[in-house]
């Protein structure tokens, strides 16, 4: 078919300058990050002369770090605890019949219509009465467990046949072992698209570690960013330097692992 | 399903006496044991505790007492609340079919683009991957007048008179929500590619065959097929700009919402009432408000959806 296609040339065209402008945000904060104050009003995306100051000097006042490992910290705990409920509730969910199955299901799925705002108010009491605010817990405790991952994994568990669980049966495997080292093997790709979304979700979240932290220790990266920014004014180079910092890791994350995450945003998207 | 012939162990002890049905009965109970105590107490309680708050007179250093429903008349006799409301109307209604309609065009073409079609999908995905609230900032700078702010700038370089953006009331919401739109469509794109794909060659093929044109394919063939990807798509965004928080609050931290409130929607309307003025009863009423809303938004077009 040598038939030329002048049609899909000129929608191959839009479609590269359409994805060059929805990366152009990323690239003038990422410029801007390597520019001094005298080059900030100059607007060319390449700098004349780049210089990792601005990063030198954000990174050294020691708050960065911090609110990164913060970051750190309450993203990696609560998407381990995600995989590890979530995962168990859907699969016994989805492999034990037993009275109640079907109301325990429906009623951790109800929870999905109840947003997080509602529940903010609720949580901020608890926090306080228990003495949860400020304090890594209260940033994770109300996503330790998530419907949408256990309904996730449910879907998926459902799909592993029933012979293989039989099998380790037999072989004199108690239910936990089963479940750990046999079902959870055959679901991965389904546990890594958990562990993205939960990530990601915890890694760029605001509204309630913005509510539940006020110590400027144990802000996230978001609202610690929020906060420099406030207090930056108009130093638009550090404040794009601590957008950079706040931004870089999914990016990277996403270079390495870029099959996956797609993968796994379809996985979810399309069964969740 | 599983009840086959066991080994049975011969030893004497309770564990030994029950039955395999019995025993799948306490291992099922035993996985769901924290889980069910996490989703009783930190969903189900504040869930009943939020509606029961809203009609209390709660604030941060009085005892909660039961005014009825007065913290609902207050709210629906406040002009803010129904600035806020259309505000956030406002927000759904350009943000939804806008984010939609740019995607799908993107996803439609990009599935038939096979040169670089690995990079040219990872532009357009990366900017799901950045935080909201860091995002916020770089747009806000954007809207700056000149020398500094880009857009401005670029503007000025066509001889378009310089535009306000943040500072108007007119222009700052969709100011605000361009970068929300941004931030969704990757999602949105890799979602509609995924349903694209699921739909058979075959049916295509036959459709050529039988001599349709490439427009009536789309009408009749992808369209109708990709329905569910489209439901989910309208519900989830839906909820998401209904929602908005996290850019509006970034954006302009003198006045979150401003210039005259004209940016606010409702989460920060709630964000305000609790943690500023430190009304929480007024505020639960206001998360209920939210909840009713969304709750409605998603059943009309869960419903409308489906019976076209």
């Amino acid at each position: 078919m040598p038939r030329v296609r002048p049609g899909r040339i000129i929608a191959w065209t839009l479609l590269f300058i359409g994805g060059v402008i929805m990366v152009t945000p990323l690239l003038f904060m990422l410029s801007t990050s390597l520019k001094d104050a005298s080059q900030v009003y100059d607007l060319r995306i390449i700098p004349a002369a780049p210089t990792f100051d601005n990063y030198i000097e954000i990174l050294s006042d020691g708050r960065f770090t911090r609110w990164f490992v913060n970051s750190m910290i309450v993203a990696i705990i609560v998407t381990l605890s995600n995989v590890f409920f979530d995962s168990l509730v859907g699969y016994t969910l989805a492999k034990f019949r037993f009275r109640g199955r079907y109301i325990v299901f429906v009623a951790i799925l109800s929870t999905l219509m109840i947003p997080t705002e509602m529940l903010v108010l609720p949580w901020y009491l608890m926090a306080s009465q228990f003495g949860w605010l400020d304090s890594y817990w209260g940033i994770m405790f109300p996503g330790m467990m998530t419907a949408f991952g256990t309904f996730l994994m449910k879907q998926f568990f459902e799909g592993i046949p029933n012979d293989f669980l039989e099998a380790a049966r037999i072989d004199g495997l108690n239910e936990f072992a089963i479940w750990w080292k046999i079902a959870m093997p055959l679901v991965t790709p389904a546990l890594s698209a958990l562990a993205i979304f939960t990530f990601l979700g915890n890694w760029t979240a605001f509204f309630w570690p913005l509510i539940v932290t006020t110590s400027a220790e144990l802000y996230t990266l978001p609202v610690g960013l929020s906060s420099f920014a406030v207090e930056q004014s108009i130093q638009w180079e550090k404040i794009m330097t601590g957008a950079s910092i706040a931004t870089l890791p999914t990016l990277i994350i996403f270079l390495f692992l870029q099959r996956y995450i797609v993968r796994g945003v379809m996985l979810a998207g399309l069964k969740g | 399903m599983s009840v086959v012939a066991h080994r049975e162990a011969t030893t004497g002890g309770f564990w030994s006496r029950t039955s395999l049905g019995q025993k799948q009965l306490i291992w099922a109970w035993g996985f769901l044991a924290v889980p069910l105590l996490f989703y009783v107490v930190i969903r189900f309680w504040p869930t009943f505790q939020a509606f029961y708050l809203s009609v209390t007179d709660w604030t941060i250093t009085k005892p909660a007492e039961f005014v009825g429903l007065e913290n609902y008349k207050r709210l629906f006799a406040d002009p803010l609340f129904w600035q806020v409301f259309r505000n956030t109307f406002v927000y759904l209604i350009l943000g939804t079919p806008i984010s939609l309609m740019i995607s799908f065009i993107v996803a439609y073409y990009l599935d038939r683009v096979r040169f670089m079609h690995t990079f040219i999908r990872a532009l357009y995905f990366l900017p799901f991957l950045t935080t909201a609230a860091a995002m916020a900032w770089v747009w806000r700078w954007f809207y700056q007048p000149v020398p500094i702010g880009v857009i401005n700038d670029v503007l000025a370089g066509f001889g378009i008179p310089q535009q306000p953006f943040l500072r108007s009331t007119t222009q700052a919401l969709p100011a605000v929500l361009a970068p929300a739109v941004w931030a969704g469509l990757g999602f949105q794109i890799i979602i509609f590619l995924a349903g694209l794909r699921a739909i058979p060659v075959t049916y295509y093929e036959a459709a050529r065959i039988d001599g349709l044109s490439e427009g009536a394919i789309l009408r009749k063939i992808t369209l109708p097929l990709l329905k569910p990807t489209l439901v989910f798509l309208v519900v989830f965004s839906s909820i998401g700009f209904l929602r908005i928080f996290d850019q509006v609050y970034n954006i302009n931290t003198n006045d979150p919402g401003g210039p005259l409130n004209s940016t606010k929607p409702l989460v920060l309307m709630i964000y305000q009432t609790a943690f500023s003025s430190y009304e929480m009863g007024y505020a639960a009423a206001q998360t209920v408000v939210l909840f009713l809303i969304l709750l409605v938004i998603s059943l009309v077009q869960l419903r409308l959806m489906r019976d076209r």
